[in-house]
């Protein structure tokens, strides 16, 4: 298999990135401040994970992240844990396909963006646009989020994708939602989600703790108290997110509310099929 | 009276369009019509087959009448004739006024402006510049899709290949199958592209609905499309594919989303696309994670990277005003080959009024766009694909003359297979078996011989390529090119040869 670690110009068998990787057993760290350029660019950082992966490590912990973007894209290997410290850039965990990602920080724009499986938890902030297109697996933010989160996230059979902020999120929460479940817990005590939300969703779920007045839902989006179904899910989220957190969530279920689509064909009569 | 609108019937009725006329002297009264027509526009009634209306001249009917007995006639015009309100802004008024919905229309923009293509005349070569003849002599047509080096380095007097180019995908003709996903097109119908693409050695887009799991075994021969809904992306729909595209836009329908509805979400169209069944698969409008080159550039690069840099990966957008402005973005951004989609490209569905209306000529498109990647420098690094409405080796020949290195086809392949563009695609009834989920309907296609349909119909244009080739006394389709001195204008307006930087008719070499 031919390593390249750079778009231009690597040979085949590539070391860029060797001083900051060491491995013991199955534990592979990357020290990003050994590396003799600094900042390490994403391509050489890509590489060295993918080497590590290919030599089976079910354990990659990276230290001095700096930016750089599109961290573990597509990564695969069942069973896999990264841990990341410092600020991974935009596009982390992009396609991801099973493996578990922990920020020890916070994350940029597009984290999980389209990620089939898996779970991505950040310690600190997510940005805009985090878990786009998302068919499954888990993101879990302590703090707030941007704009544009939880975008066309969508399931199918098995495969539910689950969010839950911590914090707040920003407008067009869940616009195009297809599938899955945002939670958002608002713990920073101010108002929990902004416009737009859940603009054109037609399928899928978010749940928010604390008020939510008509005026700032989307088209197609409804409102309404939780059932106890509901009530089960958002159980079951919150004590994901006291595991990965440690933090005290209240669970007094009369304090959310539940947005809804309030169809699953909004367009259903919209056009006109006439032969003219 | 009260002021609310009426509860009494809206509609008008409109008169039919076409009426399928039968000759009782010949017809067997073996039903066969009446039981093909999808859109049940034949029915058996007191012992003969009548028309029933809504016939939409698919022409079903008639190829399947063992007596050969059927002829689809267009009604004449009904109402009173008028220069300006044509019938069909009528009847588009009338419908509207009925139902309140947008127009949904499907294929490509059906206006009768004519195509730039027909304005234009091929060279040959004379006396000072000796013909080929291609069936004795070699003629290259082999293309290769994906990124240039842009230069040759040579070292101790020999060429080197550069290992850090992306890998380039060879292809036997300049010609690719446009994107038409599962989902828009049968399982059937998808299956006799891809098989067709293989045996052409050529490429087949995907469209936006992830893969079956039954076509991965054509993977090395697809190009798997990353459209704004993202449906069924998987690591091996990135991974195990010749290339990847972004789709941006389509020449059917600029700057609109895509929208299956929930009728075509059938058991295998939810699991390719990874949705629930029977719910609308929507396409967002934009993608929400590219509102600039700069945030394009982004997911080109996080595709390279998923893809570790073995695949070539691309960008599609619609032909519009600005295209040319825009491919260069584009190929700043990283893209490896771009795709310029015109105006009279095809569609599962779009609504009539940006499908008739908006978008570019793509021949004006590719010039445009040839135009501006030359003159920044960066056309001999990119793989540029156009098409939208090519529908001859005619069309084809002239689209590589004005700049572009390989045409994608999608409605001349689907002719091949049975369609007669009559622009049901959204109503999902093909009676061809090709834009429908019916099982009954879809059982109709033979994948094998729709495959070998196209296959022979492509060749027949590759020789015809040759031919031309030959005449020009060009030995290779990398010549044709861009090369617009071979190509004259006879249009109306000799403004459109102006922008595309070709010549009048009578206008010679120097």
């Amino acid at each position: 298999m031919k390593d390249v670690c750079k778009p231009k110009g690597h040979s085949h068998e590539c070391d860029c990135g060797k001083e900051c990787l060491s491995v013991i057993g199955d534990r592979a760290v990357i020290d990003l401040h050994l590396s003799p350029t600094q900042p390490m660019h994403y391509t050489t950082l890509n590489c060295v994970m993918r080497k590590a992966m290919r030599r089976g490590c079910l354990s990659i912990e990276l230290r001095g992240v700096m930016g750089q973007r599109y961290l573990a894209s597509t990564a695969s290997a069942p069973g896999l844990y990264i841990a990341v410290h410092g600020t991974p850039g935009n596009d982390l965990g992009a396609f991801l396909n099973g493996p578990t990602i922990e920020v020890f920080g916070n994350a940029q724009d597009m984290t999980g963006n389209t990620m089939n499986s898996g779970k991505i938890v950040v310690h600190g902030n997510a940005w805009d646009v985090t878990g786009l297109a998302a068919r499954g697996g888990q993101i879990l933010v302590k703090g707030d989020t941007g704009y544009r989160v939880g975008i066309h996230m969508k399931e199918f059979g098995e495969s539910r994708p689950t969010m839950v902020i911590g914090g707040t999120a920003k407008d067009y929460l869940g616009e195009y939602m297809a599938g899955g479940t945002i939670l958002v817990l608002g713990l920073n005590g101010i108002v929990p989600v902004g416009r737009s939300l859940g603009a054109g969703m037609h399928g899928g779920r978010i749940f928010v703790r604390g008020k939510v007045s008509p005026e700032q839902l989307g088209p197609g989006a409804a409102l309404s108290s939780l059932n106890p179904e509901d009530e089960k899910e958002v159980r079951m989220l919150i004590s994901d997110f006291v595991k990965a957190f440690g933090t005290d969530v209240p669970d007094d279920m009369s304090e959310y509310v539940k947005i809804a689509p309030s169809s699953s064909r909004p367009f259903s009569g919209y056009y006109d099929k006439t032969n003219v | 009276m009260s002021d609310t609108p009426s509860t009494k019937r809206l509609d008008h009725r409109l008169p039919e369009r076409f009426v399928p006329t039968i000759n009782y002297d010949l017809c067997r009264v073996c039903r066969r019509c009446v039981n093909d027509c999808s859109y049940q526009a034949l029915e058996f009634r007191e012992s003969k087959v009548v028309s029933s209306g809504g016939c939409v001249a698919c022409g079903r009917c008639i190829a399947v009448c063992p007596a050969n007995c059927i002829e689809v006639r267009p009604v004449p015009p009904q109402f009173a004739p008028h220069g300006n309100w044509s019938e069909r802004s009528r009847r588009s008024i009338l419908a509207q006024a009925s139902s309140g919905g947008v127009l949904l229309s499907s294929c490509g923009a059906d206006d009768e402006h004519p195509a730039i293509f027909d304005d234009l005349l091929l060279d040959a070569a004379q006396v000072t510049n000796p013909s080929i003849d291609p069936l004795r002599e070699p003629v290259e047509t082999v293309t290769y899709l994906g990124r240039r080096p842009g230069r040759l380095e040579v070292c101790d007097g020999k060429v080197m290949i550069r290992e850090d180019d992306t890998p380039l995908i060879r292809m036997d003709m300049p010609l690719m199958f446009g994107h038409i996903s599962l989902g828009s097109i049968s399982y059937n119908a998808q299956k006799a592209l891809f098989m067709a693409a293989k045996e052409l050695n050529i490429v087949a887009g995907s469209g936006e609905g992830g893969l079956h799991p039954d076509f991965y075994q054509y993977a090395d021969r697809i190009c798997s499309e990353v459209a704004s809904g993202r449906f069924g992306i998987k690591p091996e729909y990135l991974k195990g594919v010749a290339a990847v595209e972004i789709k941006i836009g389509q020449g059917a329908k600029p700057g609109h989303g895509g929208h299956l509805p929930g009728e075509k979400v059938t058991t295998m169209i939810s699991e390719t696309r990874m949705i629930p069944r029977g719910t609308d698969a929507l396409s967002p409008y934009p993608h929400h994670d590219i509102y600039s080159i700069e945030d394009l550039a982004q997911l080109i690069s996080v595709l390279k990277e998923s893809t570790e840099y073995r695949l070539p990966v691309g960008v599609k957008i619609a032909a519009v005003h600005n295209v040319g402005a825009i491919a260069s973005g584009l190929v700043r951004a990283g893209a490896d080959f771009l795709t310029v989609d015109g105006y009279k490209g095809g569609t599962g569905a779009a609504p009539r009024v940006i499908r008739d209306h908006a978008g570019l000529p793509v021949e004006v498109a590719i010039a445009a766009v040839d135009k501006r990647l030359t003159q920044e420098g960066l056309r001999n690094r990119v793989t540029v694909c156009a098409g939208g409405g090519i529908r001859s080796s005619a069309d084809m020949i002239k689209a590589l003359a004005l700049g572009a290195d390989v045409v994608m086809v999608s409605t001349s392949a689907m002719i091949a297979m049975g369609c007669r563009v009559c622009q049901q695609c959204h109503r999902g009834l093909c009676s061809w078996g090709i834009a429908t989920q019916r099982d009954d309907l879809t059982a109709r296609l033979d994948s094998n011989v729709a495959a070998a349909r196209i296959v022979h119909l492509f060749r027949a244009w590759n020789e015809e390529l040759k031919e031309v080739l030959g005449a020009m006394g060009i030995d290779a389709v990398e010549s044709l090119v861009g090369n617009r001195d071979r190509l004259r204008y006879r249009g109306p307006n000799p403004k459109i040869a102006e922008v595309m930087n070709v010549k009048h008719i009578g206008e010679g070499w120097g």
